[in-house]
């Protein structure tokens, strides 16, 4: 990782873990590079000590764009093949408009108002890893 | 498309090279600049920076890099905002194929173009294969006024 | 003020000296334009701030004699000054003025220019008199022009701004319940319309901290394709945001149309009536609720 610049909005996100949860706060606009970054660091964490659930706070960030629309998807789409639940966390009501005329509605995104509901959505809804059954799909909350 | 009418007034273009990622973060910063100065509303302000950041990234990803100029256009008593993305790449042979939902050669979700128009009110593109490719976004003020069209 | 003798009869210097001349005649003929009516029942705060004003159209015709473009209505130097006409020609509307009244107001203006310009080339010869009292003609013709354009635009602007307002006022969002909102809607869904819908709706979702959000189409007299696409957009998008968009008051004729259309709302909630939405609503977020007659089967 190369050192940026003190004007750069953010560099690195970092991934933290609150028990068997990771969350991820993206502040403001990130690099493509930083975001593909993310998806790496993410899964990365999840293989390295398994975690059931991902938030990932997006209530900060102004733009998503197809580019950053798929990695979310993509970021989604990998921890569950890695058995952990993905929940975005606090899409603002303007980056919701756009995604939607853009045409980018992520149906297979889950999705939650803020961290907190998240976290309780992820609480109530268990990973299919984090059942004693183990059982994919009995509670598949999916929202699609 | 109409061409621009004689009555509309340009501010100086702001010209921003498009050569890498860290350019696209250039653009989408100053793009918002530029629509808040114009004062364009939160939604409005979000649908053009997503907008500028789908074509700049075009621009780079399928045109080798090029630059976006961006300038306030003002009648008096409506303003736009217009931007230019300009790349000397090999340019699209076939513009409808490019323009459609799905349609991707980079790898993308496919929607870069056909959402980047839906999220504009005016749009044009102009390509020719070996010639490179130029793409002219325009968005109001508020809405088409009734009786402009200025691309 | 001199005139070289060899640019006389050359249109270009004649507009430039008229230029010249409203520049030094500047503050007389501001005096007598603060008292016309369109300056005067503008600027009422002071005669002082009519004078200003006046000057600053002054100057602006200076600068667009001065460049040569005394029939260009998009001559640069009348930008400085446009917002003010516009809010002039618009002050004057108010009162009852109609554009082509407004319009006579600015013509009157000519004379006294007129007057301080035949005063300024006194001393010149009438062919030189005669370029610049054509050339100050003109200039003050197509200063018309702009008033009556920003008048215009003026008149299209107040019609948006007002068809913005009633939009705003015809969507109130009403919180139901804790983290339930619902916006009825009433009348015909335009693209206008539906966007002030969609963006009302997902603020109140932000702000309620609302779990469910409910769309009431009873009052909303058909459904075509462009209305169910209006629906489903702001149903994605409330989804995207965390949030379950349920639509309620699908009528049995406007259920019929829809699937006479063949319009596929692809996963949307829908309920017959607000009763039923919010029924849906509350079992989703686990309140307690008594049995009804009415109760839907969940249609994912």
């Amino acid at each position: 990782m190369t050192e940026q610049p003190g004007w750069l909005p953010q560099a690195h996100v970092p991934v933290l873990r609150l028990d068997d949860v990771l969350l991820v706060a993206i502040q403001g606009d990130l690099r493509d590079e930083n975001a593909e970054r993310l998806q790496y660091d993410v899964l990365q964490h999840i293989a390295d000590s398994p975690a059931t659930g991902v938030v990932i706070d997006i209530s900060s960030v102004e733009v998503v764009d197809s580019f950053l629309g798929r990695v979310l998807a993509e970021i989604a789409a990998g921890a569950e093949l890695l058995a952990a639940r993905t929940v975005v966390a606090g899409m603002r009501p303007t980056v919701a408009i756009t995604l939607v005329e853009l045409g980018l509605t992520l149906t297979g995104l889950r999705t939650a108002l803020d961290v907190q509901s998240a976290l309780r959505m992820l609480r109530e809804h268990p990973a299919p890893a984090a059942r004693e059954h183990g059982e994919r799909g009995a509670y598949d909350y999916d929202r699609s | 498309m109409t061409t621009t009418g004689p009555d509309t007034h340009r501010g100086s273009p702001t010209c921003l090279p498009i050569r890498s990622d860290m350019d696209l973060m250039w653009i989408r910063q100053e793009v918002r600049r530029l629509a808040t100065e114009v004062q364009f509303s939160l939604v409005q302000q979000t649908k053009l920076v997503t907008a500028a950041s789908e074509l700049a990234r075009n621009t780079l990803v399928h045109g080798g890099g090029g630059h976006m100029e961006a300038t306030v256009l003002h009648d008096g008593v409506h303003t736009a905002v217009r931007l230019v993305f300009a790349d000397c790449g090999p340019g699209i042979a076939d513009v409808d194929q490019a323009m459609s939902d799905g349609y991707t050669s980079g790898g993308g979700l496919g929607l870069g173009l056909g959402g980047a128009r839906r999220l504009v009110h005016e749009f044009r593109l102009e390509s020719q294969p070996g010639r490179g490719t130029t793409i002219t976004v325009l968005m109001w003020h508020g809405g088409v006024p009734p009786t402009r069209q200025a691309l | 003020m001199r005139v070289s003798e060899q640019q006389i009869g050359d249109e270009w210097s004649s507009a430039g000296q008229v230029g010249q001349a409203l520049r030094h005649r500047r503050e007389q003929i501001a005096q007598r334009w603060a008292d016309t009516p369109l300056f005067r029942t503008v600027f009422t705060v002071s005669r002082d701030e009519a004078v200003e004003a006046c000057k600053a159209v002054l100057d602006a015709l200076a600068e667009v004699a001065e460049a040569g473009r005394v029939e260009d209505v998009d001559a640069p130097g009348f930008f400085v000054v446009r917002e003010q006409l516009a809010r002039m020609s618009a002050s004057r509307a108010r009162t009852g003025l109609s554009p082509a009244q407004i319009a006579g107001e600015v013509a009157a203006l000519r004379s006294s220019a007129v007057e301080h310009l035949t005063a300024e080339f006194e001393q010149e010869p009438a062919a030189v008199v005669h370029g610049a009292l054509l050339a100050l003609t003109m200039l003050m013709g197509t200063l018309r022009l702009v008033v009556m354009e920003t008048a215009l635009s003026d008149g299209a602007e107040l019609i948006n701004r007002q068809r913005q307002q009633l939009l705003e006022v015809a969507t109130p969002v009403i919180k139901l319940w804790d983290g339930v909102v619902a916006v009825p809607l009433i009348g015909t869904l335009d693209s206008a319309r539906s966007q002030v819908v969609m963006e009302s709706l997902l603020e109140a979702i932000v702000a309620q901290q609302a779990q469910y959000a409910i769309l009431d189409i009873t009052g909303v007299p058909t459904v075509d394709s462009l209305v169910a696409q209006h629906l489903m957009k702001t149903v994605a998008a409330a989804r995207l945001m965390g949030a379950e968009c349920v639509v309620s008051g699908v009528r049995p004729a406007i259920a019929q149309t829809i699937v006479q259309l063949g319009l596929d709302l692809g996963g949307v909630v829908t309920r017959a009536t607000l009763a039923d939405a919010l029924a849906f609503a509350l079992r989703g977020l686990g309140v307690g609720f008594g049995p009804t007659s009415h109760q839907g089967v969940v249609a994912r």
